[in-house]
């Protein structure tokens, strides 16, 4: 690991010096490729996002990928209700690793205005590791270009060996997620309580 | 287009078997609709369709609304005898009106420009006789929304070409937009709990601690 003062010193010479750490998440957080994947009006919001007018590529995001098995971001874009559920847990399995869950807008993270209903699930959390979460209803395209920024400045902060190296370079971990199954009235299990962790009530 | 009280009269004369009635609407759209009996269900819709004055080539929309049992109350003087003096009193006497599922279907004319009719059906009751007649053969943009009717709250369409579930899965158990269903209680931290909600949030809060009791 290179002293910080030698290597801003060595810069100013003209002589650039890096680590393979670095190297390696500058070029992971700066190809990030969504997956081609919306489920109701923040779909919308993500679509403009990657348009002309927000240009989503300016920060290496804009590749959506058609199939999950080329992309690297699940942006979960809308309403995740019980029936969907068990599809989007698939085709987050289907990504290969390193991938990553950005949860957009109110309903994605929480169930939103739908979440006493009977049909909706209580955020996508309960069944994949959400990274970033984007407040709104829907969240604007900046609100989505800046969850990217986040993603971009965790992928960069990763550190490649150690306890905490990230699921993809840690074979002890698993990197697929039980898929529910469809119960006579609620998914089963309803949570998966390895990836949720809910809030606490103090009072 | 005709009145609903013309299309009524028309229909008696060409189906006499047809038991049709026109329900009014205390709403203030006030739209009325043609209440007929399930058994002729199919031969009155056929009729709305083909006749050439009517032509209602369109079903718009098809809708199920739930009615659970209702108690009446109703307010009946009785002659009574008291203290020995003939007295008129009033008894109030309570009825319970069975429930039922019915279905609302709009039909519109394209080719005449006219409409909606309104038409209802009503099941027999709301536990095993929910049978209806499909109007699928008659206008195909039904099919959908006859199985979501069936999907939410169980009315059982014969002569539907596909009847299956369309919004739930095919594991679900009962229908959750009758009035009566329980969802499962998979209640979570609301921040702002109010009205239902608040209420389903009590039963959630870990109890309060008692305060002690000064000798």
């Amino acid at each position: 690991m290179i002293d910080e003062g030698l290597k801003s010193e060595l810069q100013k010479q003209g002589v650039y010096v890096t680590t393979l750490e670095d190297l390696y998440n500058w070029g992971r957080a700066n190809s990030v490729w969504p997956l081609t994947f919306g489920l109701a009006c923040c779909a919308i919001e993500m679509m403009a996002a990657s348009m002309a007018r927000f240009d989503l590529a300016r920060f290496g995001a804009e590749v959506f990928r058609p199939s999950p098995r080329q992309a690297d971001l699940m942006i979960v874009a809308g309403t995740v209700t019980k029936k969907m559920a068990p599809l989007v847990v698939r085709i987050y399995n289907q990504m290969p690793e390193p991938k990553y869950v950005i949860a957009m807008g109110a309903c994605a993270i929480s169930g939103g205005p739908f979440k006493q209903g009977y049909n909706v699930l209580k955020g996508v959390d309960r069944y994949l590791p959400v990274d970033v979460a984007i407040p709104g209803c829907p969240p604007r395209p900046e609100a989505l270009i800046h969850a990217i920024m986040t993603l971009q400045e965790k992928i960069l902060a990763q550190k490649l060996t150690g306890p905490d190296r990230p699921r993809h370079l840690n074979a002890d971990v698993a990197s697929e997620f039980p898929v529910p199954a469809y119960g006579p009235h609620d998914l089963e299990p309803p949570k998966n309580d390895a990836v949720w962790h809910p809030t606490v009530i103090k009072r | 287009m005709e009145t609903l009280e013309q299309i009524k009269a028309r229909l008696e004369a060409a189906l006499p078997s047809a038991k049709i009635e026109v329900l009014a609407n205390e709403c203030a759209a006030g739209e009325r609709s043609l209440l007929v009996d399930a058994a002729s269900g199919f031969t009155v819709a056929k009729f709305l369709r083909d006749d050439a004055q009517l032509k209602l080539d369109y079903c718009s929309n098809v809708t199920g609304v739930d009615w659970p049992d209702k108690e009446l109350t109703e307010k009946i003087k009785v002659k009574q005898v008291v203290d020995g003096v003939e007295k008129e009193v009033e008894e109030v006497k309570k009825n319970i009106r069975p429930g039922y599922l019915e279905v609302v279907y709009h039909l519109y004319s394209m080719g005449l420009k006219h409409g909606p009719v309104v038409l209802r059906l009503r099941t027999e009751n709301r536990a095993d006789k929910t049978h209806l007649p499909s109007l699928t053969p008659l206008w195909r943009g039904a099919e959908f929304q006859e199985r979501e009717v069936y999907d939410l709250y169980g009315v059982i369409f014969y002569g539907h070409p596909d009847l299956r579930r369309i919004l739930m899965w095919d594991e679900f158990v009962g229908f959750p937009m009758r009035r009566d269903y329980i969802a499962p209680d998979d209640f979570e931290y609301e921040p702002t709990p109010h009205d239902e909600v608040l209420v389903e949030a009590k039963k959630h809060y870990p109890a309060e601690p008692k305060a002690e009791v000064k000798p």
